[in-house]
């Protein structure tokens, strides 16, 4: 397939040469159309989000007040670190102008002021590369004042995170660019309606605002028609953990997951089998490698099969994996993140971590397998933020579809045996 | 009031200025460019932000002390992070934590007694698809073999 995120262009993060490639050529397009006929073309594509809950990004635009005595604001959120999502992070090294050309066009259809770069801290070599492609794309006229002569003027402005999960969480997102510690919002009032400063507001992850580009160049309808139909377009999946060639692919949605591990990403190494997968980045639910067969990279296939698509960073675990390893440092990630604002996630999330870990040094109790289950259906539902669901999903799924692994840790304290090998 | 940012610094906040509707957002900006200069953000450091921003001294320590990437003390002329999360772990993450822990002589969370060396253990740092990796400063060093941390400690230490 044609790749439209990161085609194979050398030096694409040049603005001369993204120009070359028709780069800018959907903004110039789009000042040509009615701001609310961009929506629609976004909303007739069904473009969902691609930072980890598919939400309809036209659908979302739509929310925001078309008049409104207060400046309205966009959120683009590069703040991407769960772990196995890296995707983000390609498009700010090969293909910044294609962000900055989607933010415009954003900007144009919702009338915002100002849009905000959320990228996170670690990044900041990435954050550096934004800064010299938006100076460039300020000094060719097309970010700031009447822009291309249009009339029309809009600001973007890269403000780099500090090191804290949550602030991809919009409304914390919002709140760390406000000065404030990252803590969730409570909803409502959402951010259209009460965001930045109290102003209407749109979040929308970076690899979603690369779409919108690629969908006023082409038409709604065209984009639509690429992979699954309801969950359409193309995908950046990072590929990490036991496969040959680990990365990140552009693909339309709804391939296979073992076309993705055994033909983008080269397959197992030394052939092993796979054992499991994380399809989605470590908050989506564990998947066993026997389960495979026929489940997509698309939010349909996904939630059949008993998880989902997230950020679409799929991890593959081979025979040799010790899972229960892997669900105690996930764990920990979690409880290391939790803003601990609200009590079910900043207590249960630690509850999880210890447990886990009399697991991993082999004192588990086969009770502590419902134990578990128990913290994380109480952290699930009960908490301001995803962050409670993100830290629950994980254990669930591990002791639904892998209760064995945890059985048999635990028992080999019972028969006695003190040496586990990690 | 110690001199706490550069004249470079202080220009640029007042272009920074103009881009934010409130004082206060201007919170992450001011205290990256105080670690910049100074390599961690004091407590004197954080009232003078207090004050530039027209925030209480509370709400800064609580916002530094928030972010994982703020530094109260000191670390070491070269901080070492290394993932261990997931997707480094099953590529061998464990194998470099314990080569520069014995290199280094100094165990994760801790500072070389000479103020040389900080070595950190770091969540997810977006190198899952190049792991396992460390990071020292804004400089990430991927796909890593014990071979070639060796190098990188031998480039390091001439620094």
């Amino acid at each position: 397939m044609e790749k439209y995120i990161l085609p194979d262009i050398p030096d694409l993060h040049s603005i001369a040469v993204y120009e070359a490639n028709g780069g800018y050529k959907a903004f110039r397009k789009a000042l040509g159309m009615k701001p609310e006929e961009v929506t629609d073309e976004v909303k007739k594509s069904g473009l969902r989000g691609r930072g980890g809950a598919c939400f309809p990004t036209g659908l979302k635009w739509t929310f925001m007040p078309k008049q409104s005595a207060k400046p309205k604001y966009l959120c683009v959120n590069g703040d991407e670190a769960e772990p196995g999502t890296f995707k983000d992070r390609q498009i700010l090294e090969f293909n910044p102008h294609l962000l900055i050309e989607g933010i415009v066009l954003a900007a144009y259809a919702m009338g915002i002021t100002t849009s905000f770069v959320y990228v996170r801290g670690e990044y900041g070599k990435w954050v550096r590369m934004l800064e010299r492609a938006l100076a460039d794309a300020s000094s060719h006229g097309y970010v700031g004042d009447n822009i291309l002569g249009s009339g029309f003027s809009t600001n973007i402005v890269v403000h780099k995170g500090a090191g804290a999960y949550i602030c991809g969480e919009e409304s914390s997102l919002m709140n760390s660019i406000e000065g404030g510690r990252g803590y969730p919002r409570v909803k409502p009032p959402f951010p259209a309606q009460s965001g930045l400063w109290g102003c209407p507001t749109t979040i929308n992850n970076v690899e979603s605002i690369c779409n919108v580009p690629v969908i006023i160049n082409n038409g709604a309808e065209w984009y639509a028609k690429i992979g699954a139909p309801k969950h359409p377009g193309p995908i950046l999946v990072g590929v990490s953990g036991h496969v040959n060639k680990p990365g990140v692919y552009e693909m339309p949605t709804g391939l296979p997951l073992l076309e993705i591990i055994y033909k983008f990403a080269g397959g197992i190494p030394g052939d092993k089998r796979i054992k499991a997968v994380i399809p989605g980045g470590s908050s989506t639910m564990i998947l066993r490698g026997e389960q495979l067969e026929g489940v997509c990279m698309d939010a349909d296939s996904l939630k059949a099969a008993g998880s989902s698509v997230g950020t679409a960073g799929l991890i593959v675990m081979d025979e040799d994996t010790d899972l229960i390893q892997v669900i105690t440092r996930i764990s920990k990630f979690y409880y290391h993140e939790s803003c601990g604002q609200c009590t079910p996630c900043r207590e249960g999330t630690g509850w999880l971590w210890k447990i886990l870990q009399r697991f991993e040094r082999g004192e588990g109790r086969t009770e502590d397998i419902d134990l578990l289950m128990d913290i994380a259906n109480n952290i699930e539902g009960n908490t301001i933020c995803a962050l409670g669901d993100a830290a629950a999903w994980p254990v669930q799924s591990m002791i639904r579809r892998f209760r064995d692994e945890f059985e048999n840790r635990a028992k080999s304290l019972t028969m006695g045996s003190s040496t586990i090998a990690l | 009031m110690p001199h706490v940012l550069s004249e470079k610094h202080i220009k640029k906040l007042d272009d920074l200025k103009k881009l934010y509707p409130s004082k206060q957002a201007l919170m992450l900006p001011v205290l990256w460019m105080i670690q910049e200069e100074h390599g961690h953000i004091s407590e004197d450091a954080m009232r003078y932000v207090g004050e530039l921003l027209e925030v209480p001294f509370g709400h800064v320590l609580g916002v530094v002390t928030f972010y994982t990437m703020f530094h109260e003390k000191p670390l070491g002329k070269h901080h070492i992070e290394v993932c261990t999360n997931v997707s480094c772990m099953l590529r061998g993450s464990a194998r470099i934590v314990e080569h520069l822990e014995s290199r280094l002589g100094i165990k994760l969370g801790e500072t070389s007694k000479d103020m040389k060396w900080t070595l950190s253990e770091v969540e997810c740092m977006g190198s899952c698809g190049t792991a396992p990796m460390i990071a020292v400063g804004e400089e990430y060093f991927e796909n890593l073999t014990t071979e070639q941390v060796d190098k990188l400690l031998a480039t390091l230490e001439r620094k």
